[in-house]
C-alpha cells in the first residue's frame, strides 16, 4: 500500500526537472489575449471570404440563374369596386392575385387582412372566413404564372363613408413558401459542363496563360531596368520615381479609360501620330483584333504594374553594399560583367518573390481586361470568364463553376507560393 | 564585337541611334504640343546622328556651341530633307523651336554618352560604359513617355472640345482664350452629373474604409507580432492566403448574398466589404513594423504595471505612427480606387462613388472629354495624396508587397 501510494509522488518529483508540457497559466493568459485580439478579424474574415467561397462552391452545382435570386412571391392588389356613394349601396372589394414567378410554384400561399369598419360583408367566397373584421383565405398552392381573383360583395354603411370610402391602411399580407434553387437539394452538373465545353474552355485557358505569364514576366524586366535607371542620385530623381509610380497609384478605371480613347482606331492620338510618322497607312483597331488586343492588354498589364516590381527591386538594390562593386571594378570585371554576376544574383530572391506574386495576382486580375476590351477580341481570362457566364449570360451556376475552377488553379499556386516565399519572408 | 569595340564605329553607330530617339520624341512632343504635322525621317536622322557622333568625340566643347548652332540652322535650310520631316503649312516659330529642341536634345546628351570614346580600339570598359549611358538615356526618353503621355492626354482632353477633338487628334493645344469656358466639361459633370457628391461619397467611404480596418487590423497585427500563442504561423498564412483569393471570385456570391439580403445598392454594404479586402494586407504591414520595435520599451511598461492593452495604445501606437500613416495612406488608395465591388453592388445613381461614376460615363451618348474629365477628378485627390505624402506611400506600398 505505501509503495502504491508513494509512486505518484516520485512521479510528480520527476516531473518537476524536465519543462512542463502544458502550457503554464501566464502562457495560457497571453495565448487568449492574442485569439481575443484576432477574433474580430477572424470573424470578419470568415464572413466576407470564407462563407462566400463555400457559397460559391454551393452553387456551382445548382441550376440558378440572375432571375432566381429574387424568390418567388405571391403578390395581391386590393380595390374597392362599385364607387358607393350613401350608405346601403353595394360595392365589391376585389383581390387581384398572382404568383411573381412564371414557372415556379409556391406552396401554401395564404392571404390575411383586415376589412374597414361599416360594412356589411354579403355571400363569402368558400376559400375564405371571416371572424370580425379578420378575413382570412386560405389559397393553396399556386403553378407558376398562375393570377386569380376573390371577390367579396358588401354593403356599405354610414362609418364607411365618414372614415373616407377607402380600404384603409390596412394592405392585405401574403404567405406562401416557394421553392428556393439557392437553398433547394437540387443538384446538376450541367455547369461544370459547360466550362469544360470543349474548344471554348482551352481558349480561356490559353488567354489566361498567355496574359498571366508575359504581364508577369514583363512587369518584372520593364521593372527591373526602371530600377536600373534610378540607381543613382540625380537631381530629381525624387520626382522621376514619383512619375514612375503614377500608372500604379491612378484609379485603374481613368487609366484604362484613358488608354481606349488613345488608342481608339477612328480619333484616336496614337493611330493619328502612326499614320503621321508613316509607320502604318490605316488605322489599327488595338482592342478588337485577334492577336493584338490579347497583346494590348498584356502590355497595359506591364505598365500599370512595373511601378510595383520597380519599387522593391529599387529598394533591394540600395541594400547591396557598393564595395563589392569597387572590388569587383579593380578585378577588371565590366559594367555588363558586374550586372550578370554581381547584381542580378544579389537581386534573385526579390525576383522569385515578385515573380511568384505577381503571378498570381496577374491570374486573378478582373478590372483591367473587363475595362479595356470587356472580353472580347480573344481577351476573355478565366476571371472575365466569371463576370461573363455569370451577368452577361445570366447563369450565375456556370459563372461559381469558373470560379472554383480558379479557386483549384489558386491551391496549386498557394502551394507553391508558401514552399518558396516562406523562406525568403521568414514565415 | 572587335570591329564593334573601335571608337570609329561605336560613335557613329551611338550618334545614329540617338539622334533617331531624339528626332522621334521631338516630333511626339511638337505634334502633342502644336498639332502640327511633323515627322522624324530615318534616314537623315540615322546620317546626322552617325556625322555628329564622330563630330563630337572629335572636339573640344568650345566648339560644340558653334556646332549646335550650325546643326540648328541645317535642318531649316534644308527643310525637307532634314532629320525632321516638317508640314508645308507648318510656323516658322514652330520650325525653330523644333530644330533648336532636335539639335540640343541630340549634342548635348551624345557629348556625355560618348564622354571618354575615342577614334581607335576601345577597352572593354570604355565601350560598355558608352552603351550603358546610352540605354540610360534611352530609358529615360522612353519611361518618361510611357507613364507621362496617357495622364497628358487625358488632362488635355478633358479640357478641349468634342469637334475639336475629332478634327485632330494630335492637337492638345490649350486655347486659353476660352478661360474659365475651359473647365466647361468638370463644370457640366457637377451640375449634370452630381459628381461632387460622388467625390464626397468616395471620400466617406474611403476614410471609414481606413478607419475601420485599422480598428481591426491593429489588434490583430499586434496579437501576431508579439504574443506567443498555438497557431501563430498558420494564421499568419492563412492572412497571406487570402490575399489571393481573388475579388471576382468572392464578388459573385456577395453579390448573391446582398442581393437577397437587400445590402445590395447600399453605401452600409460598401462600408461593410470594404475594410475586410483591406484589413489583411494591412494587418500583414502592420505586423511586419511592429515586429521591428524593440520590445524591451514594452516590457519596461508592463513592468510597470501597464495592461496589455495599455501597453498598446500608449507605447506601440506612438511608435508606429509613421507605419500607421503609410498604412492608411495605401487602405485609402485601395478604397479609392477600388471599382468591380462599386460596379458590381451599386445601380442607384444617387449612391454612386467616384469610380462607379466615371463607369457610368462610358456610354457613346456621353462625349469622351467628360469621361476624361470624371477619370482626372478620379486620379487627382489620390495623385496630391499621394505626392504630397511620396515617402510614406513608397514606404506603404513596399510594405504592401502582398497586394497586387
Amino acid at each position: 500500500m505505501a509503495a502504491a501510494a508513494s509512486k505518484p509522488v516520485a512521479r510528480q518529483r520527476t516531473g518537476r526537472s524536465v519543462p512542463p508540457r502544458r502550457a503554464g497559466p501566464l502562457a495560457r493568459r497571453e495565448a487568449r489575449l492574442a485569439w481575443g485580439l484576432l477574433l474580430p478579424t477572424i470573424l470578419a474574415v470568415a464572413c466576407v471570404v470564407i462563407l462566400p467561397l463555400l457559397a460559391v462552391f454551393w452553387v456551382s452545382v445548382k441550376p440558378v440563374s440572375l432571375a432566381d435570386l429574387r424568390p418567388p412571391t405571391p403578390v395581391v392588389r386590393e380595390d374597392l369596386r362599385g364607387g358607393p356613394k350613401e350608405a346601403g349601396d353595394a360595392a365589391t372589394i376585389r383581390y387581384r392575385l398572382r404568383n411573381s414567378s412564371g414557372e415556379q410554384t409556391i406552396r401554401g400561399v395564404t392571404l390575411t387582412d383586415r376589412l374597414p369598419e361599416g360594412l356589411v360583408v354579403g355571400e363569402l367566397d368558400p376559400r375564405c372566413t371571416l371572424a370580425g373584421r379578420d378575413l382570412f383565405c386560405d389559397l393553396g398552392d399556386w403553378p407558376g404564372g398562375f393570377r386569380d381573383q376573390i371577390r367579396i360583395p358588401v354593403t356599405v354603411g354610414q362609418v364607411f363613408l365618414d372614415a373616407g370610402a377607402g380600404l384603409g391602411d390596412t394592405p392585405a399580407r401574403m404567405t406562401g413558401s416557394a421553392q428556393n434553387v439557392l437553398t433547394s437539394l437540387s443538384f446538376t452538373g450541367k455547369n461544370f459542363a459547360r466550362v469544360f465545353d470543349g474548344a471554348e474552355f482551352w481558349n480561356v485557358l490559353g488567354v489566361t496563360i498567355f496574359y498571366t505569364v508575359f504581364g508577369t514576366i514583363g512587369a518584372l524586366v520593364v521593372g527591373l531596368f526602371a530600377a536600373l535607371l534610378l540607381d543613382k542620385s540625380f537631381r530629381g530623381q525624387g520626382i522621376l520615381r514619383g512619375i514612375y509610380l503614377f500608372p500604379y497609384v491612378a484609379p485603374v478605371i481613368a487609366v484604362a479609360f484613358t488608354w481606349v480613347l488613345l488608342l481608339d482606331p477612328f480619333s484616336g492620338s496614337v493611330n493619328a501620330l502612326l499614320i503621321q510618322m508613316g509607320v502604318t497607312d490605316e488605322a489599327i483597331n488595338f482592342f478588337g483584333q485577334r492577336p493584338l488586343a490579347l497583346i494590348m492588354v498584356t502590355a497595359f498589364e506591364v505598365w500599370r504594374y512595373f511601378p510595383l516590381s520597380f519599387l522593391f527591386i529599387l529598394a533591394r538594390m540600395q541594400a547591396i553594399d557598393a564595395d563589392m562593386y569597387e572590388a569587383a571594378d579593380m578585378d577588371g570585371a565590366s559594367p555588363f560583367q558586374q550586372f550578370w554576376y554581381l547584381s542580378l544574383p544579389m537581386l534573385l530572391g526579390i525576383l522569385s518573390v515578385l515573380f511568384l506574386l505577381r503571378f498570381i495576382w496577374t491570374f486573378n486580375k478582373f478590372d483591367d481586361i473587363f475595362l479595356l476590351t470587356g472580353g472580347n477580341a480573344g481577351t476573355r481570362t478565366l476571371t472575365v470568364n466569371v463576370y461573363e457566364q455569370a451577368f452577361a449570360v445570366s447563369n450565375i451556376g456556370a459563372g461559381a463553376a469558373v470560379a472554383v475552377v480558379i479557386f483549384a488553379c489558386l491551391l496549386v499556386f498557394s502551394y507553391f507560393f508558401f514552399r518558396y516565399i516562406s523562406r525568403e519572408e521568414g514565415l | 564585337m572587335s570591329i564593334l569595340r573601335r571608337g570609329a564605329v561605336t560613335a557613329p553607330i551611338l550618334g545614329a541611334l540617338w539622334m533617331l530617339v531624339v528626332t522621334t520624341s521631338v516630333a511626339v512632343v511638337i505634334s502633342f504640343a502644336t498639332g502640327e504635322a511633323i515627322r522624324p525621317s530615318l534616314g537623315w536622322s540615322l546620317l546626322y546622328g552617325a556625322v555628329a557622333g564622330v563630330i563630337v568625340i572629335r572636339l573640344s566643347a568650345a566648339w560644340m556651341g558653334v556646332l549646335a548652332a550650325l546643326a540648328t540652322l541645317a535642318p531649316l535650310a534644308l527643310a525637307g530633307t532634314g532629320p525632321l520631316v516638317m508640314g508645308e503649312d507648318m510656323g516658322g516659330v514652330a520650325r525653330i523651336a523644333a530644330a533648336i529642341l532636335a539639335a540640343a536634345g541630340a549634342l548635348g546628351p551624345l557629348h556625355r554618352i560618348l564622354d571618354g570614346v575615342h577614334l581607335g580600339a576601345l577597352t572593354r570598359h570604355e565601350f560598355e560604359n558608352a552603351v550603358i549611358r546610352f540605354l540610360t538615356g534611352l530609358g529615360y526618353v522612353v519611361f518618361t513617355a510611357l507613364v507621362v503621355i496617357p495622364f497628358y492626354v487625358m488632362v488635355m482632353t478633358s479640357l478641349k472640345s468634342q469637334q475639336a477633338l475629332l478634327q485632330n487628334p494630335l492637337d492638345f493645344t490649350i486655347d486659353f482664350a476660352r478661360g474659365w469656358d475651359l473647365f466647361r466639361s468638370y463644370h457640366e459633370l457637377v451640375r449634370d452629373f452630381d459628381f461632387a457628391a460622388y467625390m464626397w461619397t468616395s471620400f466617406h467611404v474611403s476614410v471609414l474604409t481606413v478607419i475601420i480596418t485599422l480598428l481591426f487590423a491593429i489588434p490583430g497585427a499586434y496579437a501576431v507580432a508579439r504574443l506567443r500563442f498555438r497557431g501563430r504561423a498558420a494564421l499568419v498564412r492563412s492572412i497571406l492566403l487570402i490575399y489571393m483569393v481573388p475579388m471576382i471570385v468572392l464578388a459573385l456570391p456577395i453579390y448573391i448574398a446582398f442581393s437577397l439580403t437587400g445590402l445590395r445598392n447600399s453605401l452600409l454594404g460598401i462600408v461593410m466589404i470594404y475594410p475586410v479586402t483591406t484589413i489583411p494586407v494591412a494587418l500583414y504591414m502592420l505586423q511586419g513594423y511592429f515586429r521591428g520595435l524593440p520590445a524591451e520599451v514594452e516590457e519596461a511598461g508592463l513592468m510597470d504595471g501597464l495592461s496589455r492593452l495599455a501597453v498598446i495604445w500608449k507605447i506601440t501606437l506612438p511608435l508606429s505612427l509613421p507605419a500607421l500613416a503609410s498604412v492608411s495612406l495605401y487602405v485609402f488608395m485601395i478604397a479609392w480606387n477600388e471599382f468591380l465591388l462599386a460596379f458590381m453592388l451599386l445601380d442607384d445613381p444617387s449612391k454612386f462613388t467616384l469610380t462607379r461614376g466615371v463607369a457610368m460615363l462610358n456610354s457613346s451618348e456621353i462625349p469622351r472629354q467628360h469621361l476624361m474629365a470624371g477619370s482626372v477628378m478620379a486620379t487627382v485627390p489620390i495623385m496630391v495624396l499621394f505626392l504630397g505624402l511620396e515617402r510614406f506611400m513608397t514606404k506603404g506600398l513596399a510594405a504592401g508587397s502582398v497586394k497586387g
